[in-house]
């Protein structure tokens, strides 16, 4: 399919977007889902039409690369004599990819959601916000300048603000997307000043124009530093920092946890697979840029790694299912920035890169899965908590089968996909040090701990109380797409991922190291293994481990008092101090300087007001005194 | 012994004096009448000696002297109708009740 | 032959005339509503008039479609009129915001008559104003547009409003003592003459033009409602009117912006050049402080004043950057803020008129009930906060890359000033997160959550006119987001000439 009709994958969804919102509320609630979704079927059917033929068309390779194709580029918006904002669609590997990512898993969550959501208020806008989302999320991953790329940053944050906040009738629906926007938005502030000083220094904001020449910014602002770090190590890494934002990396990562207060299919669609990606797609776009200013690349890789662990050890401890993925993500995606923060040209060809978006992909597909299937149980047993779960195997034996795959393949265990995603990332980091080679297999060792726990926990453990309703499997509009994700956790591993995605553009061979893929296996497995120990069947043993370590437990719990310093810092400090005293501030000084001038105004007029008092006796009196005064001066003046 | 000019100025500045102080301390509106009056007739005093010393062979300081002892009569003739208006309307002539039309 | 521009005032006097005629409410109504449309039209025609004129004239110039009649000869005051790209946009502006306003006030009452009378008045200075090229008739045109004002709040306003009114028109007119200096003195320093042109040509001496300079920006500073001078717009917005609200700081506060930078900056670049960095950092303050204050009220009014505050300095700060990227930003951004705010004040207004209460604890879940106004406070909100593809998103990023760019500033204190700039850039860009801070907060308390006050549930949606106006705006709105280079159009061959003299006359 040709290259230009991408701008369909664009359009369409926004076309889908103003019909849904627009007219949606009149129209049934099966119409506007049928509508969404078979637009969201056009779209992927082009958009994987697009990818494939750039991705196996001939054409596009010269000399051994795979080069970039610019399909359009609109003036948008003139800035400056040089600076122009442009709209348009790049398609070179890492977008064609993402656009098959993306419009994969929006197709699988709006046929979901026609079941999911069957019945619920509000149905015809959630479709309308599902296309909306989709359009700004594509939107974002083909921009040719970075400023595109911002304005889809702004966008694909507000769909996700009105997403969460879909129940808006809930508090903590309201709450949750309030903080997803303020943090993501705090982050963005990050972005907008790495832009105008890149903008500053470039005098550019095109993609292909940076990458001609990665090393200008560096050249250009030679000399300049500000906090002992060069100006062009700000610029990259407050760029970082709004990616580091939308991808929820410590310590921005508040915000993703309680966005799941969103319907599940938002979830999986925004919160697992796709906008919380958004951030190592920037990074892995401007990475060659990233490249000359290797001190951030060390922030990123230092970033992800505690991220990863972080979120890893309060993912062992939280009870409700959908937060326990969240972390899964945070962790997950944090293996990813890890990735592209090792990565070197001269190890190993660079494979971190290709391993970060390896893993980009294969995770989009599993966790989408995992989300999906999250959002299948709690269709049936309206509860997100564990504890009202338990045995689930015996009544959804799609959904366990698929779940179970999920669970293997971000895990790690070969053939299913997130092996082979996961071993690149660890010979990278292995290639870069020791050091985070041994604390990232750390970490997975964690992932497939607190999978299995999940796992154990909501399909053996104990037999809850099903009496009043029994669960079952959900009717298939929602069943089918487990089953499709589950097929491609399957075997999206053995896609040769380095012939089509490499940070040069040169094929590159994926070779299985064994020591690394045999350690990582094995300590896989030993997570497998203490958590089907622990959680296969209902016992006290991890009620007694937890109360031996209670307050490392409590405080793993709590996700380690992030929320609580958040709160603090904005409640007490910005509104309680900095507002309320501005407020004193102008109330008191500014509008107090103001009425005091009006008021010493009146006090002097009624001062004045007495002389005018209207008794002649009064001016006569003061009339001859003047009088007097002034005969004596003049006779004193002529003597 | 001469009647030098001095002898007529000095009762006519007692007199003025007087007005004067008649004027603003009185609140009777007859006695500030009156010493508005007294006032008039030092001046008019004033007029005449200094055209008897000064240029005896004219008369228009005479004149003036005269003219202004008629104006003055039809002026107290008004002002005593006001008074006597305002004496009917207000039941005083004391001019600090009269504040009526002030803001 | 007629000028165009002169249409800007002969429609509105005829519709003053016009409404003294009328004998009810209906009449008025229809008097009122058909002017408005007129201007709207007639502003739409002077675009592509503008356009045409702009494609013939040569490169360079200043001012088109330009006319001058002798008015007082012994002063040598002229009734001058002419446009550039900036005016041409100024006066879309207000003719926008004078059309949806007659409609959001639809149902004034009482004295609907009255009230129209001093509204339409109240046009005619602000159009007067952006036509005018002669410094006096500016000036007079300046002082038509204040004292309607007081009237309005006075008489049909609410709350506090005889204090506010007062307090208004008493700032406003202490900032014109401060513009009345300014103006006499740039008349006698430059050879004698009113005429915008004229002065620009001959220059204002430069020994007068620091004490000149101060004294008219800080008199349009007071109009753009610039720290300390801000504190008549929390208390006048929140006692005004809902049309007047829109029409004040849609349009009247925008004069401030476009005074400051037609006669402080224009007329007197080498003053603009040595003190524009007290009054970066003023506008500075501006920017942060009203989005601060903003968090922590909990009137509506008061929120979008302070809200007001906080883009009123951007435009400011904008014009003091000197290159021609911020300045057309700031254009933008005067566009943009009048368009959204009018559309939060109409909505304010319209959400007031049902539920008698605008303090935000007494109110919520408002999505329930008016759907059509809470999805309008959304997008207004959305605006406002610098939603891509609605107007605020583009002319913030166009002031913030403005800011940032490359431009010599001849200043004796600071050295070209760059570094300078970028920092206050950066600390003015703070200003979208404390945005997005106070505009989700109310939009969460107000529109979303369980219904507060069950009486509500009785109220009804916007009607017809009360859609017609805010889906109006919502429009303008819209197409200036997503296609802002329909400004630059307008603007581009503007601001050539402007920055070229400021830069040639900055030593």
């Amino acid at each position: 399919m040709d290259l230009s009709l991408s701008i369909i994958t664009i359009f369409l969804p926004l076309l889908t977007f103003f019909v849904l919102g627009l007219l949606g509320m009149k129209m049934p609630k099966k119409t506007a889902g049928l509508i969404g979704t078979a637009s969201m079927l056009v779209t992927t059917i082009v958009a994987y039409g697009v990818a494939l033929n750039y991705f196996f068309n001939p054409d596009f390779m010269v000399g051994g690369v795979r080069e970039a194709q610019l399909v359009f580029n609109e003036t948008w918006l003139t800035m400056g004599e040089n600076l122009k904002v442009s709209m348009g669609i790049l398609v070179d590997p890492i977008s064609a990819m993402m656009l098959i990512v993306i419009s994969t898993i929006s197709l699988m969550v709006h046929l979901y959601s026609l079941g999911y959501m069957h019945g619920e208020k509000g149905f015809q806008r959630y479709y309308a916000f599902l296309s909306l989302f989709t359009f700004s999320m594509l939107g974002l991953v083909v921009a040719t300048n970075i400023f595109q790329m911002f304005i889809f940053f702004e966008m694909v944050g507000v769909s996700s603000y009105l997403l969460i906040g879909f129940y808006y009738q809930k508090h903590s629906a309201i709450a949750a997307s309030k903080k997803a926007f303020i943090v993501t938005r705090f982050a963005d502030l990050g972005f907008l000043i790495g832009i105008m000083l890149l903008a500053y220094y470039c005098d550019t904001f095109d993609f292909q124009t940076l990458m001609s020449n990665p090393g200008a910014i560096v050249g250009s602002s030679a000399g300049v530093t500000f906090l002992g770090c060069s100006a062009a190590s700000w610029a990259m890494a407050l760029i970082f920092i709004g990616g580091a934002g939308k991808s929820a990396m410590f310590p921005l990562h508040i915000w993703l946890p309680d966005a799941m207060e969103g319907p599940t299919p938002v979830s999986a669609l925004i919160h697992a697979a796709t906008m919380v990606v958004a951030g190592v797609f920037l990074v892995a776009r401007m990475f060659p840029v990233y490249l000359a200013t290797p001190e951030v690349l060390e922030l990123i890789t230092a970033t992800g790694a505690v991220t990863a662990l972080y979120a890893a050890i309060v993912a062992c401890v939280q009870t409700d299912i959908k937060r326990v993925l969240a972390f899964s993500t945070i962790s997950q995606i944090a293996f990813m920035f890890t990735a592209l923060g090792v990565a070197r040209p001269e190890l190993h060809e660079g494979v971190g890169y290709m391993a970060s978006m390896f893993h980009l992909f294969t995770h989009a597909m599993f966790k989408g899965l995992l989300f999906l299937c999250a959002g299948a149980i709690i269709h049936m047993v309206h509860s997100n908590e564990m504890d009202q779960m338990g045995n689930l195997r015996k009544y959804m034996p799609i959904t366990h089968i698929t779940f179970l795959i999920a669970c293997l393949a971000i895990a790690g265990i070969p053939p299913f996909a997130g092996f082979f995603s996961k071993d690149e990332i660890l010979v990278a980091a292995y290639e870069n040090s020791t050091l985070w080679g041994v604390w990232m297999s750390v970490v997975a060792g964690l992932t497939a701990f607190y999978m299995f726990r999940l796992y154990y926990r909501i399909f053996w453990w104990s037999k809850p109380d099903y009496s009043h309703h029994t669960p079952h499997d959900c009717e298939w509009v929602m069943t089918l797409p487990l089953i499709l994700l589950a097929v491609v956790s399957c075997l999206a591993g053995f896609i040769p991922f380095g012939h089509f995605v490499t940070w040069n553009g040169e094929n590159y061979d994926i070779h299985l190291n064994w020591t690394v893929a045999g350690t990582s296996i094995a300590i896989a497995l030993v997570g497998i293994l203490v958590a089907t120990v622990l959680y296969r069947k209902e016992n006290s043993v991890p009620d007694r481990m937890a109360d031996s370590v209670k307050g490392l437990y409590k405080a793993a719990y709590r996700r380690f008092y992030m929320d609580e310093l958040y709160q603090f810092v904005t409640h007490k400090i910005i509104f309680g101090i900095i507002c309320k005293s501005i407020a004193w501030f102008d109330h008191v000084i500014v509008d107090g300087t103001m009425n005091m001038l009006a008021h010493m105004t009146n006090n002097a007029s009624y001062a004045i007001r007495k002389l005018q008092s209207g008794s002649i006796q009064f001016y006569v009196w003061v009339y001859f005194i003047g009088a007097l005064l002034l005969g004596v001066v003049t006779f004193m003046l002529l003597i | 012994m001469d009647l030098t000019l001095l002898y007529y100025l000095v009762p006519s500045i007692i007199m003025f004096a007087c007005g004067v102080y008649g004027f603003i301390t009185r609140k009777n509106l007859i006695a500030i009448l009156i010493s508005l009056e007294l006032m008039l007739n030092s001046i008019d005093i004033n007029f005449v000696v200094f055209n008897r010393f000064l240029f005896p062979g004219q008369m228009e300081g005479m004149f003036f002297a005269l003219f202004a002892i008629a104006i003055a009569a039809a002026e107290t003739a008004l002002a005593i109708a006001i008074v006597i208006n305002i004496f009917r309307v207000a039941k005083s002539v004391d001019v600090q009740n009269l504040t009526k039309m002030k803001f | 032959m007629f000028n165009i521009l002169f249409l800007f005032v002969i429609i509105p006097v005829l519709t003053l005339g016009a409404l003294f005629l009328t004998r009810n409410v209906k009449q008025v109504r229809a008097v009122a509503a058909t002017g408005a449309s007129l201007l709207l039209i007639a502003a739409l025609y002077l675009c592509h008039e503008y356009l045409g004129a702009r494609a013939v004239a040569p490169e360079g110039t200043l001012m088109l479609l330009t006319d001058s009649y002798m008015w007082y000869e012994p002063l040598n005051i002229h009734l001058a009129v002419g446009v550039d790209g900036i005016s041409v946009l100024m006066i879309l502006l207000s003719a926008i915001i004078v059309f949806t306003g007659t409609f959001a006030s639809w149902k004034m009452e009482p004295l609907t008559k009255e009230y129209f009378l001093w509204f339409t008045l109240l046009s005619i200075g602000v159009f007067g104003f952006f036509i005018s090229i002669d410094l006096f008739t500016m000036f007079m045109f300046y002082e038509v547009a204040l004292i309607p004002m007081y009237l309005l709040i006075g008489v049909w306003g609410s709350g506090n409003k005889n204090y506010s009114a007062m307090k208004l028109t008493l700032m406003l007119m202490g900032g014109s003592a401060f513009l009345l200096i300014s103006i006499l003195g740039i008349y006698y320093h430059s050879g004698e003459t009113m005429n915008l042109i004229e002065i620009a040509r001959n220059g204002v001496a430069l020994e007068w033009q620091n004490a000149l300079f101060v004294c008219a920006f800080v008199g349009f500073g007071v109009l753009g409602a610039m720290f300390p001078f801000h504190t008549w717009s929390p208390d006048g917005h929140a006692s005004a009117p809902t049309a007047v609200s829109m029409l004040h700081a849609g349009v009247l506060m925008k004069l401030g912006g476009y005074g400051c930078f037609r006669i402080a900056i224009f007329l007197m670049p080498h003053a603009a050049h040595q003190l524009g960095w007290i009054f970066m950092i003023l506008t500075g303050i501006s920017v942060v402080y009203g989005a601060f204050a903003a968090c922590v009220k909990t009137d509506l009014k008061y929120i979008n004043a302070y809200s007001s505050v906080s883009h009123c300095g951007l435009v400011l700060f904008a014009i003091l950057m000197m290159n021609q990227t911020a300045m057309s930003g700031a254009v933008m951004q005067m566009l943009s803020h009048g368009l959204m705010t009018a559309l939060f004040f109409a909505l304010i207004g319209m959400i007031y008129g049902r539920t008698h209460t605008r303090d935000v604890r007494e109110m919520g879940g408002l999505m329930q009930i008016m759907p059509f106004l809470s999805v309008g406070y959304i997008i207004a909100g959305l605006a406002s906060l610098g939603l891509p593809g609605l107007s605020g998103f583009v002319a913030e990023m166009t002031i913030f890359l403005g800011s940032f760019e490359n431009t010599t500033v001849y200043n004796a204190v600071l050295g070209d000033g760059n570094l300078f700039r970028h920092a206050f850039a950066i600390v003015t860009t703070t200003s979208i997160v404390i945005t997005a801070v106070y505009i989700l907060r109310v939009v969460g308390k107000l529109l979303f959550g369980p219904v507060q006050n069950e009486h509500h549930r009785q109220l009804d949606d916007a009607h017809w006119y009360e859609r017609f106006s805010t889906v109006s705006l919502m429009l303008a709105i819209a197409v200036l987001g997503c296609f802002p280079d329909l400004a630059n159009l307008v603007l581009r061959d503007s601001f050539g000439p402007i920055v070229e003299h400021i830069m040639t006359f900055a030593q």
